[in-house]
């Protein structure tokens, strides 16, 4: 079976990115809007074909599509660009171009009045392109150019509104934090491929084909769990957990559908995807790594989950309950075991990943469409919205049901998985996740309420209705977050590649559901009408609500460690350093440079016949030169 | 001689019957059609430029005087590439006023000299090679002095061809003691050993060759040559004269002189540390671009020499593909100077402050091919110094290595001076915006593009390395 076309999953958007990029402010807009749009939406159009075909085939093989070699360094170590189809690409490339597909659809009404509507899509189709390419590559190395082309995009598109002084220090923001995370992963991949003596992940998920020596240790761990530590500390940072994780509140400056896109359905769950990768490895060689990622993701998941209750900008609720559904699937990740019904787990973060796409995505883009109407982040500006907006309201309420976990919606399925997998393997982190659980319920429809309920508030403008073209795409996506929960997901994907027979846990979906109503039912009588019990409640709490509202001061942390002891300890000696011996030397170099080839000017003297002496000179003292060491 | 045999010398026959054809068109054209000549010689050459890629046989003729093979081919198939562009990009100073007459005039001394290029890298015989190396040389000479009107030009030309006498005549020197040791002018049938005659042949031989190349010490000519002539001479100089010097010193290198290996690397070694450095120290402080351009290519044909000192087969390749790198990050430099030349007839570094804010993509391109030339990843000069080094470490040569990774941070700094005049420079009147011809354009963008796309697209350098693998 040929999947030779696939690569036009990845050109297409490249081509949309070329075209718009190159021809920015000749193409008129709208025009550019379709390009790229119809270049995702041939590129979706292949990834479904590419599923349907990978899919009904029996075999769960390791599928290279196309493979060229880049760079081939010796006999063995050689870097490969390729198209590597396998259960978790596959669903990633569906995942990918259908959330690309209808947030550039969205985008072309969203973005209708912006400037810079070219570059707006020119990025987002780089964005595609690059995340596409994360997901199929053959090899680390692939994976991590196209993992900092997804950092690169991601930058572009925070700071998108470049004249606004914030968006660009988000930007900054998001670009540093990753980057110092990509540098534990670079370090990672190259100590891997030191042991390993390969980048192919087709080497490198069949960890019984290895022959690692696990002897050499550092601090007590091995060097290979160290490697595996690193490199999730690179999926760590992409992925916004703790502490990597104060880029993503402040990267909602960017446009909201790029939220929607980059910052809830695909690019923080590169994380995912990538301890997933190599989840084989991970278990084989470094279980104390798979620890790391367990309590990093049960963490984060609480963590994000506490500050969510306490944010009154849409989009940051947002961002934290991404943030801790994204360590929900870390954490699933963390406990799951290999084979057969072990694997649970690892098919339950991926299938949350695949349903938290859809949902998540809804939420932002009815966010987006909720901001267009009110112009305003802020919810205590807003309620009683569903009288204006009352097709909106029905989709946000189904996102916020599908994220609560209530049947029959998406996430309910998928939240029980990872619930059941957690249960069984530790009860403690069970506990923390049944607690998310009914947390999540609780600050999604303290959302809901608020905006759509709650006091009748006075707008300056009516808010309307939104167009056709905003409501299209959030309709194709409820109607994933209503139905994607009832794929037998284990058949297409589990950790050892044979198919997982899943079934309801009735006794752990009751209790989640249970817990989810609790929360639903608090959030109801808090905020359905204006009520003081918030308040008291908030009071009640004391320090833990003001940190909780400061974020646990995990900023003011950073710039404490980073400009109070970084800066002052240690950078300004070393700029000093540099500054008067460091440069000072080279300055010496440049000026004895500088010096010879004022003194040397005198050979160049426009005279023929010098530069005949010269070169006869030349020949002598070569020949001299010979003769005199072979006497 | 059969038909057969014919065929085997495709490329010199295609470019022979071209030089007619434009003679007899010449002779047809109109006073006021001269500028025909212009797309003729383009299409002419396009033409022979393709016929090169069919696919060719090895064999010899004329009594072993005529090699050819696939590794032959594919250099002049470089070397005519670069001609190619070099036509493209000299349509509209050809239409100048002053050169209206003249206009087949250049063409023809250009394709004459191209023959010379292909019989040279052809030869099986040091005659075959000399004669070869003349043709490659005298035309040019006359090219050099095509502006007669301008006295710098006239000076470059009498410069080269007195300089280029002096060469020969040591070369032919050489020659005659390696005849005289050895009994044969074949190099299939001559046995080079470390005797004292024939390291003496071989010294003088080089010499000559080395002038070609600009070599230090032989390498004097070079600015002066370069500033007078005409550009697009000039770049001829740079990139296609100096590229099949190098070819047929590789290719000797390997097979004739392989004996005297010990002999020829410690000669190499000093001159390229040499080339390197002193082409990079004259390059600092130019101002005119065509003689900073001239300084670069020493520079660079110092860095050719760090993959000649191999003498193996990656070697090879690692020089051959730098040469092809070269010629379009060379020629785009060129074209661009060509370009603004043309139309503003300035040529220092400092008329080209805030470049970027009038002619934006002619600067980039110009930014493209500095930094191609500097070995700025990802673009495909790095990937070429990339080889060359790594055919340098492969035979470790370690120090020459680090010297050459010093001398490439220097040529960093001049090649970012220009960057810098261009995108950061104010200037008050900067060079207004303009078009330049379709013709430049296309060599512009070709030349864009090979930068962009020789280092991604890697099966390139493994067919030139099998090439040079199966030669050996």
């Amino acid at each position: 079976m040929s999947f030779q076309y696939t690569i036009w999953i990845l050109l297409l958007p490249f081509i949309a990115f070329v075209i718009n990029g190159l021809g920015s402010g000749k193409i008129p807009g709208k025009i550019s809007g379709w390009i790229a749009t119809i270049a995702i939406g041939i590129s979706t159009f292949l990834s479904y074909r590419t599923a349907f075909q990978y899919f009904t085939s029996s075999s769960r093989e390791q599928v290279i599509a196309v493979k060229t070699t880049w760079l081939r360094f010796n006999d063995t170590l050689q870097i490969d660009l390729g198209i590597l189809l396998d259960p978790i690409s596959v669903m990633m490339l569906v995942v990918i171009t259908t959330v690309s597909l209808v947030v550039f659809l969205y985008s072309q009404g969203y973005m209708k009045n912006e400037s810079g509507y070219d570059r707006y899509f020119a990025f987002l189709s780089l964005f595609s392109f690059s995340m596409l390419g994360l997901v199929v590559a053959t090899n680390l190395f692939q994976m991590y150019m196209f993992w900092e082309l997804v950092g690169i995009s991601s930058y572009l598109l925070i700071g998108f509104y470049y004249d606004k002084p914030t968006a660009v220090a988000a930007a900054k923001k998001a670009f540093i934090v990753t980057r110092f995370a990509d540098l534990g992963f670079l370090i990672g991949i190259l100590m891997v491929s030191f042991y390993a003596g390969t980048f192919d992940f087709e080497v490198l998920t069949r960890p019984e084909s290895l022959q690692f020596s696990t002897a050499a240790t550092f601090m007590g761990l091995s060097t290979i769990t160290w490697a595996l530590l690193l490199i999730f500390m690179g999926g760590a940072g992409k992925s916004a957990m703790f502490p990597l994780h104060i880029w993503l509140p402040d990267a909602m400056e960017g446009p909201t559908p790029v939220s929607a896109l980059i910052h809830a359905a695909t690019m923080v769950v590169a994380g995912v995807f990538l301890v997933a990768r190599l989840f084989p490895l991970y278990y084989a060689y470094a279980p104390t790594a798979l620890e790391v990622v367990a309590f990093i993701g049960a963490f984060t998941t609480l963590f994000a989950a506490v500050i969510a209750c306490t944010q009154y900008d849409i989009k940051r609720v947002l961002a934290f309950s991404t943030m801790s559904q994204i360590g929900y699937m870390m954490l699933a990740l963390g406990v799951s075991g290999y084979e057969g019904a072990d694997g649970l787990g690892y098919t339950a973060s991926l299938f949350h990943l695949f349903t938290h796409a859809f949902f998540k995505a809804l939420l932002f883009l009815g966010a987006g469409a909720i901001i267009h109407a009110v112009h305003t982040n802020d919810i205590r500006e807003m309620g009683g919205l569903r009288k204006h907006q009352p097709i909106t309201h029905i989709l946000f309420l189904i996102a916020c049901l599908a994220i609560a976990g209530i049947p029959p919606f998406a996430g309910f399925f998928s939240k029980d998985e990872i619930l059941s997998a957690v249960f069984a393997n530790h009860p403690i982190y069970f506990g923390i996740a049944a607690l998310v659980a009914g947390l999540t319920a609780f600050y999604m429809f303290r959302l809901y309420f608020i905006v759509f309920w709650g006091k009748a508030t006075k707008y300056d403008q009516v808010p309307h209705e939104s167009p056709a073209i905003l409501l299209i795409p959030m309709i194709l996506l409820a109607i994933g977050s209503t139905l994607a929960g009832f794929i037998p997901f284990g058949q297409f994907i589990s950790s050892d590649g044979l198919p997982l027979a899943s079934q309801i846990n009735w006794p752990i979906a009751i209790t989640s559901v249970i817990l989810a109503l609790t929360g639903i039912g608090i959030a109801w009588k808090f905020y359905k009408v204006e009520s003081t019990s918030p308040d008291k409640v908030a009071k009640s709490f004391g320090t833990l609500y003001t940190s909780a509202t400061k974020k646990f001061y995990i900023d003011e942390l950073y710039i404490l460690i980073t400009k109070g002891i970084i800066f002052r300890l240690v950078a300004k000696p070393l700029a000093w350093f540099d500054r008067n011996v460091i440069d000072a030397f080279m300055n010496l170099l440049a000026a004895t440079t500088n010096w010879i080839s004022v003194q040397i000017r005198e050979f160049q003297s426009g005279q023929v016949q010098k530069y005949a002496i010269i070169f006869i000179s030349g020949v002598l003292i070569i020949v001299l030169s010979y003769i005199y060491v072979n006497r | 001689m059969s038909l057969q045999e014919l065929l085997l010398m495709r490329h010199e026959w295609t470019l022979i019957g071209s030089l007619l054809i434009l003679l007899v068109l010449e002779l047809n054209f109109t006073d006021e059609g001269k500028t025909k000549s212009i797309p003729s010689a383009a299409i002419l050459f396009a033409l022979v430029t393709l016929s090169g890629f069919l696919p060719s046989q090895s064999g010899t003729l004329f009594g072993g005087m005529y090699v050819t093979d696939p590794l032959r081919i594919l250099m002049k198939n470089i070397l005519n590439l670069g001609v190619l562009i070099v036509f493209l990009q000299s349509g509209s100073w050809l239409r100048a006023k002053n050169n209206y007459n003249r206009i087949t005039e250049f063409y023809l001394l250009m394709l004459s000299s191209v023959i010379g290029v292909s019989f040279m890298i052809s030869a099986g015989n040091f005659l075959m090679f000399y004669l070869g190396l003349e043709l490659l040389t005298i035309p040019i000479a006359a090219a050099a002095s095509y502006e007669q009107y301008k006295s710098k030009s006239a000076e470059a030309g009498i410069k080269l061809i007195l300089s280029a006498a002096f060469a020969s005549a040591l070369l032919l020197f050489g020659l005659s003691m390696l005849y005289g040791a050895t009994g044969s002018m074949y190099f299939s049938k001559m046995i080079v050993t470390a005797d004292v005659l024939h390291v003496l042949g071989f010294v003088f031989f080089f010499s000559g060759l080395a002038f070609k190349i600009s070599v230090v010490p032989f390498h004097l000519w070079t600015a002066d040559v370069y500033e007078g002539s005409p550009t697009n001479v000039t770049s001829y100089l740079s990139v296609v004269s100096k590229g099949a010097a190098i070819f047929v010193f590789v290719l000797l290198s390997v097979t004739l002189f392989e004996t005297i290996r010990q002999v020829w690397q410690p000669v190499i070694y000093g001159t390229a540390i040499f080339t390197m450095t002193i082409g990079n120290l004259f390059a600092i402080r130019q101002q005119n671009l065509k003689r900073f351009l001239a300084f670069s290519s020493i520079a660079q044909a110092g860095f050719i020499l760090l993959g000649v000192i191999g003498g193996t087969a990656l070697a090879m390749a690692s020089v051959i593909y730098f040469v092809l790198v070269y010629v379009f990050s060379n020629l785009a430099a060129f074209g661009v100077v060509i370009a603004i030349e043309q139309y503003s007839g300035k040529i220092n570094i400092n008329d080209y402050n805030g470049l970027y804010h009038t002619n934006p993509r002619l600067s980039l391109a110009m930014m493209l091919a500095l930094f191609s030339l500097a070995g700025i990843p990802p673009l495909a000069g790095f990937f070429g110094k990339f080889f060359l080094f790594t055919a340098a470490a492969e035979s470790g040569y370690y120090v020459l290595l680090f010297i050459a990774v010093a001398n490439a941070v220097v040529s960093l700094y001049y090649y970012l001076l220009v960057v810098k005049a261009m995108f950061v420079n104010k200037n008050e009147s900067p060079i207004k915006y303009f078009h330049s011809d379709y013709p430049t354009r296309i060599a512009l963008s070709a030349c864009v593009v090979g930068i962009l796309v020789i280092g991604f697209y890697s099966p390139i350098f493994e067919f030139i390395k099998q090439l040079c693998l199966s030669s050996l």
